[in-house]
Protein backbone atom coordinates (compact mmCIF):
# COMPACT_ATOMS: atom_id res chain seq x y z
CA UNK A 1 0.00 0.00 0.00
CA UNK A 2 2.96 2.37 1.02
CA UNK A 3 6.67 1.57 -0.32
CA UNK A 4 9.69 3.62 0.30
CA UNK A 5 12.30 3.82 -1.57
CA UNK A 6 15.99 5.10 -0.94
CA UNK A 7 13.95 8.08 0.81
CA UNK A 8 16.30 11.10 1.57
CA UNK A 9 15.85 14.74 3.10
CA UNK A 10 17.48 17.48 3.90
CA UNK A 11 17.49 21.04 5.40
CA UNK A 12 19.89 22.97 3.47
CA UNK A 13 23.10 21.09 4.81
CA UNK A 14 21.11 19.10 7.58
CA UNK A 15 20.87 15.48 6.44
CA UNK A 16 17.20 14.32 8.35
CA UNK A 17 16.89 11.41 6.24
CA UNK A 18 19.67 9.35 4.71
CA UNK A 19 17.89 6.13 3.70
CA UNK A 20 14.69 4.81 4.12
CA UNK A 21 13.01 1.80 2.68
CA UNK A 22 10.12 0.47 4.14
CA UNK A 23 7.05 -1.63 2.82
CA UNK A 24 4.04 -0.73 4.65
CA UNK A 25 0.79 -3.56 3.69
CA UNK A 26 -2.87 -2.68 4.02
CA UNK A 27 -4.64 -2.70 7.51
CA UNK A 28 -1.27 -2.68 9.13
CA UNK A 29 -0.21 -0.89 12.10
CA UNK A 30 2.93 0.58 12.22
CA UNK A 31 4.34 2.18 14.94
CA UNK A 32 7.49 4.39 14.25
CA UNK A 33 9.87 4.96 17.62
CA UNK A 34 12.91 6.71 17.74
CA UNK A 35 14.82 9.63 19.87
CA UNK A 36 14.06 13.00 18.94
CA UNK A 37 16.11 14.50 15.92
CA UNK A 38 16.24 10.73 14.35
CA UNK A 39 13.89 12.21 11.73
CA UNK A 40 10.71 9.78 12.54
CA UNK A 41 8.44 13.24 12.54
CA UNK A 42 9.99 14.30 9.12
CA UNK A 43 9.81 10.71 7.82
CA UNK A 44 6.34 10.74 8.28
CA UNK A 45 5.47 14.19 6.49
CA UNK A 46 7.39 12.76 3.92
CA UNK A 47 4.58 9.98 3.25
CA UNK A 48 1.85 12.73 2.27
CA UNK A 49 4.70 15.13 0.58
CA UNK A 50 3.89 17.54 3.65
CA UNK A 51 7.78 18.08 3.40
CA UNK A 52 9.19 18.04 0.18
CA UNK A 53 10.46 14.81 -0.90
CA UNK A 54 14.66 15.94 -1.75
CA UNK A 55 15.41 12.25 -3.24
CA UNK A 56 14.17 8.75 -3.71
CA UNK A 57 10.55 7.56 -4.21
CA UNK A 58 7.42 7.43 -2.00
CA UNK A 59 4.15 4.87 -3.53
CA UNK A 60 1.60 5.39 -2.06
CA UNK A 61 -1.09 2.86 -3.79
CA UNK A 62 1.36 2.79 -6.30
CA UNK A 63 1.10 6.63 -7.10
CA UNK A 64 5.25 8.28 -7.18
CA UNK A 65 4.43 11.45 -4.99
CA UNK A 66 8.30 12.35 -5.57
CA UNK A 67 7.41 12.87 -8.96
CA UNK A 68 6.36 16.67 -8.95
CA UNK A 69 3.62 16.18 -11.60
CA UNK A 70 1.65 13.86 -9.40
CA UNK A 71 -1.78 15.48 -8.59
CA UNK A 72 -0.50 15.27 -5.01
CA UNK A 73 -4.31 16.79 -3.80
CA UNK A 74 -5.92 13.76 -4.94
CA UNK A 75 -3.54 11.35 -3.05
CA UNK A 76 -3.93 13.46 0.27
CA UNK A 77 -7.57 12.71 -0.10
CA UNK A 78 -6.47 9.13 0.97
CA UNK A 79 -4.28 9.68 3.43
CA UNK A 80 -5.35 11.24 6.20
CA UNK A 81 -3.32 13.26 8.99
CA UNK A 82 -3.30 13.89 12.55
CA UNK A 83 -0.60 16.71 13.80
CA UNK A 84 0.77 17.03 17.43
CA UNK A 85 -0.45 20.39 17.78
CA UNK A 86 -4.14 19.28 16.17
CA UNK A 87 -4.50 22.23 13.91
CA UNK A 88 -8.18 22.46 14.10
CA UNK A 89 -9.44 25.94 12.53
CA UNK A 90 -10.29 28.18 14.75
CA UNK A 91 -12.88 30.12 13.00
CA UNK A 92 -14.71 27.04 12.60
CA UNK A 93 -16.91 25.25 14.90
CA UNK A 94 -16.13 21.47 15.71
CA UNK A 95 -18.92 20.48 13.16
CA UNK A 96 -17.77 22.99 10.36
CA UNK A 97 -14.00 21.56 10.94
CA UNK A 98 -15.14 18.47 9.84
CA UNK A 99 -17.37 19.00 7.01
CA UNK A 100 -14.82 21.46 5.79
CA UNK A 101 -12.83 19.20 3.19
CA UNK A 102 -15.42 16.32 2.44
CA UNK A 103 -17.26 19.59 1.36
CA UNK A 104 -15.28 21.70 -0.68
CA UNK A 105 -13.00 18.96 -1.29
CA UNK A 106 -15.22 16.01 -2.20
CA UNK A 107 -18.03 18.45 -3.39
CA UNK A 108 -20.11 16.01 -1.20
CA UNK A 109 -23.59 18.01 -0.43
CA UNK A 110 -23.83 20.06 2.88
CA UNK A 111 -26.50 17.38 4.63
CA UNK A 112 -23.96 14.07 3.92
CA UNK A 113 -21.34 15.90 5.02
CA UNK A 114 -23.27 17.14 8.08
CA UNK A 115 -24.36 13.50 8.58
CA UNK A 116 -21.07 11.69 8.33
CA UNK A 117 -19.80 14.22 10.63
CA UNK A 118 -21.93 13.58 13.30
CA UNK A 119 -21.63 9.88 13.11
CA UNK A 120 -17.71 10.47 13.31
CA UNK A 121 -18.36 12.79 16.44
CA UNK A 122 -20.61 10.04 18.20
CA UNK A 123 -17.38 7.40 17.45
CA UNK A 124 -14.79 10.02 18.77
CA UNK A 125 -17.37 10.52 22.44
CA UNK A 126 -17.81 14.21 21.05
CA UNK A 127 -21.65 14.58 19.52
CA UNK A 128 -22.52 17.06 22.06
CA UNK A 129 -19.66 19.71 21.09
CA UNK A 130 -20.24 19.27 17.66
CA UNK A 131 -21.79 23.07 17.46
CA UNK A 132 -18.73 24.64 19.95
CA UNK A 133 -15.30 26.31 18.58
CA UNK A 134 -12.34 24.21 19.23
CA UNK A 135 -11.28 27.04 21.87
CA UNK A 136 -13.30 25.65 24.15
CA UNK A 137 -12.21 22.14 24.51
CA UNK A 138 -9.65 20.28 26.42
CA UNK A 139 -5.86 18.85 24.70
CA UNK A 140 -7.68 15.80 24.07
CA UNK A 141 -11.19 16.60 23.02
CA UNK A 142 -9.01 18.98 20.19
CA UNK A 143 -7.35 15.59 18.82
CA UNK A 144 -10.10 13.44 18.92
CA UNK A 145 -12.05 16.25 16.41
CA UNK A 146 -8.91 16.37 14.64
CA UNK A 147 -9.05 12.53 14.07
CA UNK A 148 -12.53 12.70 12.75
CA UNK A 149 -12.13 15.39 10.66
CA UNK A 150 -9.44 12.98 8.93
CA UNK A 151 -11.80 10.16 8.99
CA UNK A 152 -14.36 12.11 7.22
CA UNK A 153 -12.40 12.06 4.05
CA UNK A 154 -12.68 8.20 4.34
CA UNK A 155 -8.49 8.12 3.61
CA UNK A 156 -7.20 4.73 2.90
CA UNK A 157 -4.52 5.38 5.35
CA UNK A 158 -3.81 7.58 8.48
CA UNK A 159 -0.46 9.16 9.50
CA UNK A 160 -0.28 10.09 13.37
CA UNK A 161 2.53 12.59 14.12
CA UNK A 162 3.28 12.44 17.67
CA UNK A 163 -0.37 13.09 18.76
CA UNK A 164 -0.68 12.41 21.73
CA UNK A 165 2.81 14.44 22.95
CA UNK A 166 1.18 17.85 23.14
CA UNK A 167 -1.67 16.76 25.90
CA UNK A 168 -1.58 16.38 29.39
CA UNK A 169 -1.08 13.28 30.62
CA UNK A 170 -4.77 12.65 31.77
CA UNK A 171 -5.60 12.82 28.35
CA UNK A 172 -3.86 10.60 26.35
CA UNK A 173 -5.83 7.76 27.14
CA UNK A 174 -8.92 9.22 25.54
CA UNK A 175 -6.85 9.63 22.54
CA UNK A 176 -5.04 6.09 22.09
CA UNK A 177 -8.21 4.31 22.62
CA UNK A 178 -9.57 6.30 19.83
CA UNK A 179 -6.81 4.99 17.73
CA UNK A 180 -6.88 1.94 19.48
CA UNK A 181 -10.72 1.25 17.71
CA UNK A 182 -9.54 2.70 14.36
CA UNK A 183 -6.97 0.04 14.01
CA UNK A 184 -9.28 -2.84 15.49
CA UNK A 185 -12.13 -1.44 12.47
CA UNK A 186 -8.66 -2.29 10.30
CA UNK A 187 -7.42 0.89 9.09
CA UNK A 188 -3.78 0.87 8.15
CA UNK A 189 -1.91 3.37 9.85
CA UNK A 190 1.49 4.71 10.98
CA UNK A 191 1.87 6.14 14.27
CA UNK A 192 5.16 7.99 15.36
CA UNK A 193 4.92 8.30 19.26
CA UNK A 194 6.49 7.91 22.77
CA UNK A 195 3.85 5.82 23.84
CA UNK A 196 5.78 2.32 23.74
CA UNK A 197 2.27 0.77 25.75
CA UNK A 198 0.52 1.58 22.43
CA UNK A 199 3.21 0.22 20.30
CA UNK A 200 3.50 -3.04 22.57
CA UNK A 201 -0.56 -3.37 22.44
CA UNK A 202 -1.65 -1.73 19.16
CA UNK A 203 1.12 -2.03 17.10
CA UNK A 204 1.53 -4.74 14.12
CA UNK A 205 5.41 -3.80 13.49
CA UNK A 206 7.79 -1.21 15.15
CA UNK A 207 10.36 0.61 13.54
CA UNK A 208 13.10 2.08 15.58
CA UNK A 209 14.58 5.04 13.89
CA UNK A 210 18.38 6.59 14.29
CA UNK A 211 20.41 9.23 12.92
CA UNK A 212 17.66 9.45 9.42
CA UNK A 213 18.09 5.74 9.39
CA UNK A 214 15.41 2.78 10.69
CA UNK A 215 18.08 0.92 12.70
CA UNK A 216 15.61 -2.02 13.20
CA UNK A 217 12.17 -3.47 12.62
CA UNK A 218 10.28 -5.80 14.07
CA UNK A 219 7.12 -7.13 16.15
CA UNK A 220 6.65 -5.15 19.33
CA UNK A 221 7.06 -8.12 21.42
CA UNK A 222 10.70 -8.80 19.59
CA UNK A 223 11.90 -5.47 19.25
CA UNK A 224 11.14 -4.48 23.58
CA UNK A 225 11.82 -7.70 25.02
CA UNK A 226 14.84 -9.00 21.99
CA UNK A 227 16.17 -5.91 20.44
CA UNK A 228 19.16 -6.51 18.32
CA UNK A 229 20.85 -3.69 17.56
CA UNK A 230 22.87 -1.82 19.97
CA UNK A 231 21.31 1.83 19.54
CA UNK A 232 17.76 -0.20 19.74
CA UNK A 233 19.04 -1.49 23.22
CA UNK A 234 20.43 2.07 24.67
CA UNK A 235 17.45 3.62 23.51
CA UNK A 236 14.35 1.02 24.93
CA UNK A 237 16.35 1.08 28.10
CA UNK A 238 15.70 4.92 28.73
CA UNK A 239 12.17 4.88 27.88
CA UNK A 240 10.81 1.93 29.19
CA UNK B 1 -10.40 88.33 16.87
CA UNK B 2 -13.56 88.60 15.97
CA UNK B 3 -14.87 85.06 14.38
CA UNK B 4 -16.37 85.66 10.96
CA UNK B 5 -19.04 82.01 11.10
CA UNK B 6 -20.52 83.59 8.37
CA UNK B 7 -17.72 82.28 6.14
CA UNK B 8 -18.51 79.49 7.04
CA UNK B 9 -22.05 79.35 6.29
CA UNK B 10 -21.46 80.78 2.93
CA UNK B 11 -18.81 78.45 1.86
CA UNK B 12 -20.59 75.16 3.90
CA UNK B 13 -22.12 73.99 0.62
CA UNK B 14 -18.59 73.59 -0.97
CA UNK B 15 -16.99 72.50 1.71
CA UNK B 16 -19.28 69.72 1.66
CA UNK B 17 -19.21 69.05 -1.56
CA UNK B 18 -15.04 68.82 -1.19
CA UNK B 19 -16.01 66.81 1.75
CA UNK B 20 -17.91 64.26 -0.64
CA UNK B 21 -15.02 64.15 -3.04
CA UNK B 22 -12.52 63.74 -0.37
CA UNK B 23 -14.35 60.54 0.38
CA UNK B 24 -14.97 59.80 -2.59
CA UNK B 25 -11.27 59.87 -3.53
CA UNK B 26 -9.94 58.29 -0.62
CA UNK B 27 -12.71 55.51 -0.54
CA UNK B 28 -12.15 54.88 -5.04
CA UNK B 29 -8.28 55.26 -3.95
CA UNK B 30 -8.24 52.44 -1.04
CA UNK B 31 -10.19 49.65 -3.06
CA UNK B 32 -8.02 50.17 -6.05
CA UNK B 33 -5.05 50.16 -4.04
CA UNK B 34 -6.34 47.33 -2.21
CA UNK B 35 -6.58 45.46 -5.21
CA UNK B 36 -2.98 46.08 -6.40
CA UNK B 37 -2.21 45.41 -3.01
CA UNK B 38 -3.40 41.90 -2.82
CA UNK B 39 -1.42 41.53 -6.32
CA UNK B 40 1.80 43.09 -4.85
CA UNK B 41 1.67 40.95 -1.20
CA UNK B 42 1.05 37.66 -3.27
CA UNK B 43 3.89 38.76 -5.20
CA UNK B 44 6.32 39.72 -2.63
CA UNK B 45 5.92 36.34 -1.29
CA UNK B 46 6.24 34.14 -4.69
CA UNK B 47 9.32 31.95 -4.08
CA UNK B 48 11.25 32.59 -6.89
CA UNK B 49 13.72 36.16 -6.22
CA UNK B 50 13.87 36.97 -9.55
CA UNK B 51 9.84 37.27 -9.88
CA UNK B 52 9.82 38.77 -6.91
CA UNK B 53 11.97 41.80 -7.06
CA UNK B 54 9.35 44.07 -9.24
CA UNK B 55 7.09 43.85 -6.47
CA UNK B 56 9.60 44.33 -3.60
CA UNK B 57 10.56 47.43 -5.84
CA UNK B 58 7.50 48.69 -6.37
CA UNK B 59 6.75 49.10 -2.43
CA UNK B 60 10.17 50.74 -2.18
CA UNK B 61 9.14 53.24 -4.64
CA UNK B 62 5.98 54.22 -3.56
CA UNK B 63 6.80 53.62 0.23
CA UNK B 64 10.22 55.61 -0.10
CA UNK B 65 8.75 58.78 -1.94
CA UNK B 66 6.45 61.24 -0.87
CA UNK B 67 3.20 60.86 -1.93
CA UNK B 68 3.16 64.75 -2.61
CA UNK B 69 5.87 64.62 -5.34
CA UNK B 70 4.23 60.95 -6.37
CA UNK B 71 0.78 63.52 -7.01
CA UNK B 72 2.77 65.73 -9.01
CA UNK B 73 4.22 63.33 -11.66
CA UNK B 74 1.32 61.71 -11.85
CA UNK B 75 -0.79 64.57 -12.66
CA UNK B 76 1.95 66.72 -14.60
CA UNK B 77 4.10 64.19 -16.25
CA UNK B 78 2.03 60.69 -16.35
CA UNK B 79 -1.80 61.32 -16.80
CA UNK B 80 -1.02 63.90 -19.66
CA UNK B 81 -0.17 60.66 -21.67
CA UNK B 82 -3.74 59.66 -21.32
CA UNK B 83 -6.07 62.43 -20.72
CA UNK B 84 -5.13 66.12 -22.13
CA UNK B 85 -5.76 68.10 -19.90
CA UNK B 86 -5.40 66.06 -17.07
CA UNK B 87 -7.94 65.84 -14.65
CA UNK B 88 -7.35 66.41 -11.30
CA UNK B 89 -9.47 64.23 -9.29
CA UNK B 90 -8.57 60.84 -11.31
CA UNK B 91 -4.52 62.15 -10.70
CA UNK B 92 -5.97 62.27 -7.45
CA UNK B 93 -7.42 58.74 -7.19
CA UNK B 94 -4.82 57.26 -9.23
CA UNK B 95 -1.86 58.19 -7.38
CA UNK B 96 -3.91 57.58 -3.74
CA UNK B 97 -4.44 54.02 -5.21
CA UNK B 98 -1.05 53.92 -6.41
CA UNK B 99 0.41 54.58 -2.84
CA UNK B 100 -2.28 53.19 -0.69
CA UNK B 101 -1.33 49.65 -2.80
CA UNK B 102 2.30 49.94 -1.40
CA UNK B 103 1.33 50.33 2.31
CA UNK B 104 -1.90 47.36 1.76
CA UNK B 105 0.67 45.21 -0.01
CA UNK B 106 2.47 44.46 3.54
CA UNK B 107 -0.79 44.68 5.34
CA UNK B 108 -1.91 41.58 3.54
CA UNK B 109 1.06 39.94 3.66
CA UNK B 110 1.85 40.34 7.24
CA UNK B 111 -1.27 39.28 7.62
CA UNK B 112 -1.01 35.91 5.21
CA UNK B 113 2.34 35.08 6.97
CA UNK B 114 0.52 35.37 10.65
CA UNK B 115 -1.27 32.40 10.17
CA UNK B 116 0.62 29.36 12.11
CA UNK B 117 2.17 27.31 9.31
CA UNK B 118 0.20 23.96 10.78
CA UNK B 119 -2.87 25.70 9.46
CA UNK B 120 -1.84 25.15 6.00
CA UNK B 121 -0.10 21.58 6.90
CA UNK B 122 -3.87 20.89 7.90
CA UNK B 123 -5.94 21.85 5.02
CA UNK B 124 -3.16 20.73 2.46
CA UNK B 125 -3.18 17.15 4.14
CA UNK B 126 -7.02 16.70 3.91
CA UNK B 127 -6.60 17.16 -0.10
CA UNK B 128 -7.42 21.09 -0.42
CA UNK B 129 -5.44 22.76 -3.16
CA UNK B 130 -3.50 25.99 -3.12
CA UNK B 131 -6.82 28.43 -3.88
CA UNK B 132 -9.27 26.18 -1.56
CA UNK B 133 -6.47 26.63 1.06
CA UNK B 134 -6.64 30.41 0.79
CA UNK B 135 -10.09 30.98 0.93
CA UNK B 136 -11.10 28.78 3.39
CA UNK B 137 -8.42 28.42 5.96
CA UNK B 138 -5.98 31.39 5.93
CA UNK B 139 -7.46 34.26 4.49
CA UNK B 140 -10.38 34.10 6.70
CA UNK B 141 -8.49 33.97 9.77
CA UNK B 142 -5.54 36.96 8.48
CA UNK B 143 -8.98 39.39 7.41
CA UNK B 144 -9.65 39.15 11.11
CA UNK B 145 -6.26 40.45 11.73
CA UNK B 146 -5.56 43.06 8.67
CA UNK B 147 -9.03 45.42 10.03
CA UNK B 148 -7.14 47.14 12.69
CA UNK B 149 -4.19 48.02 9.85
CA UNK B 150 -6.48 48.21 6.99
CA UNK B 151 -8.33 51.12 8.70
CA UNK B 152 -5.47 52.86 9.76
CA UNK B 153 -4.09 52.90 6.18
CA UNK B 154 -7.78 54.20 5.17
CA UNK B 155 -8.15 56.72 7.59
CA UNK B 156 -4.23 58.10 6.84
CA UNK B 157 -5.36 57.99 3.22
CA UNK B 158 -8.18 60.23 4.05
CA UNK B 159 -6.04 63.18 5.17
CA UNK B 160 -3.82 62.24 2.74
CA UNK B 161 -6.06 63.07 0.28
CA UNK B 162 -5.97 67.04 1.38
CA UNK B 163 -2.86 67.01 -0.99
CA UNK B 164 -4.98 67.32 -3.83
CA UNK B 165 -5.66 70.66 -3.33
CA UNK B 166 -2.68 71.72 -4.84
CA UNK B 167 -3.41 70.04 -8.17
CA UNK B 168 -6.59 71.83 -7.85
CA UNK B 169 -8.73 68.65 -7.35
CA UNK B 170 -11.84 69.77 -5.57
CA UNK B 171 -11.61 67.80 -2.86
CA UNK B 172 -12.30 69.25 0.67
CA UNK B 173 -9.09 71.05 1.34
CA UNK B 174 -8.97 72.61 -1.91
CA UNK B 175 -12.28 74.45 -0.63
CA UNK B 176 -10.73 75.85 2.23
CA UNK B 177 -7.98 77.55 0.61
CA UNK B 178 -10.64 78.75 -2.04
CA UNK B 179 -12.51 80.53 0.98
CA UNK B 180 -9.41 81.74 2.64
CA UNK B 181 -8.06 83.40 -1.21
CA UNK B 182 -11.68 84.84 -1.08
CA UNK B 183 -11.94 86.43 1.93
CA UNK B 184 -8.35 86.72 3.49
CA UNK B 185 -9.28 84.92 6.34
CA UNK B 186 -7.53 81.91 7.50
CA UNK B 187 -8.89 80.49 11.00
CA UNK B 188 -12.32 80.30 9.64
CA UNK B 189 -11.82 78.13 6.74
CA UNK B 190 -9.08 76.48 8.06
CA UNK B 191 -10.52 75.18 11.44
CA UNK B 192 -13.92 73.88 9.61
CA UNK B 193 -11.92 72.08 7.20
CA UNK B 194 -9.93 70.63 10.24
CA UNK B 195 -12.89 69.70 12.10
CA UNK B 196 -14.71 67.97 9.03
CA UNK B 197 -11.45 66.05 8.66
CA UNK B 198 -11.87 65.24 11.90
CA UNK B 199 -15.50 63.75 12.58
CA UNK B 200 -14.82 61.74 9.34
CA UNK B 201 -12.12 60.10 10.68
CA UNK B 202 -13.61 60.08 14.01
CA UNK B 203 -16.42 58.00 12.85
CA UNK B 204 -14.02 55.72 10.58
CA UNK B 205 -12.52 54.90 13.82
CA UNK B 206 -15.72 53.27 15.46
CA UNK B 207 -16.37 51.74 12.27
CA UNK B 208 -12.99 50.47 12.37
CA UNK B 209 -13.71 49.21 16.22
CA UNK B 210 -17.34 47.90 15.44
CA UNK B 211 -15.78 45.80 12.51
CA UNK B 212 -13.09 44.13 14.66
CA UNK B 213 -15.59 42.97 16.95
CA UNK B 214 -17.96 41.85 14.34
CA UNK B 215 -15.19 39.15 12.84
CA UNK B 216 -13.39 38.66 16.00
CA UNK B 217 -13.94 34.81 16.03
CA UNK B 218 -17.23 33.64 17.37
CA UNK B 219 -15.66 32.19 19.93
CA UNK B 220 -14.01 35.13 21.61
CA UNK B 221 -17.12 36.74 21.01
CA UNK B 222 -18.95 33.78 23.41
CA UNK B 223 -16.24 33.44 25.20
CA UNK B 224 -14.18 36.53 26.62
CA UNK B 225 -11.87 34.85 28.81
CA UNK B 226 -9.14 34.40 26.39
CA UNK B 227 -6.42 33.69 28.25
CA UNK B 228 -8.07 30.94 29.19
CA UNK B 229 -7.07 28.79 25.93
CA UNK B 230 -3.14 28.55 27.26
CA UNK B 231 -4.22 26.72 30.32
CA UNK B 232 -4.92 23.64 28.55
CA UNK B 233 -6.43 20.61 29.82
CA UNK B 234 -9.21 22.70 32.40
CA UNK B 235 -12.14 23.70 29.65
CA UNK B 236 -14.51 20.83 29.57
CA UNK B 237 -13.49 18.45 32.25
Amino acid sequence: MISVKNLKKTFGELEVLRDINVEIKEKEVVVVIGPSGSGKSTFIRCLNRIEDITDGHVYIEGTDISNKKVNINKVRTDVGMVFQQFNLFPHKTVLENIMLSPMVVRKWKKKDAEEKALALLRKVGLEDKAGVYPESLSGGQKQRVAIARALCMEPKVMLFDEPTSALDPEMVGEVLEVMKQLAQEGMTMIVVTHEMGFAREVGDRVLFMDGGYIVEEAKPDDIFSNPKEERTKAFLSKVL
Amino acid sequence: MDFRWEIISEYLPFFMRGLGYTILASLIGFLIGALIGLVIGMGKSLSNPILRLPFIWYVNIFRGTPLLVQIFLIHFAVMPIFIKPPEPLISLIVALALNSAAYIAEIFRAGINSIDKGQREAAYSLGMSHAQVLRHVVLPQAFKRMIPPLGNEFIVLVKDSSLGAVIAAPELFYWGRVAVGAYSRVWEPYLAVAVLYFVVCLVLSYVQSFLERKYATDDQRKKPKKNLRRTRGTAGH
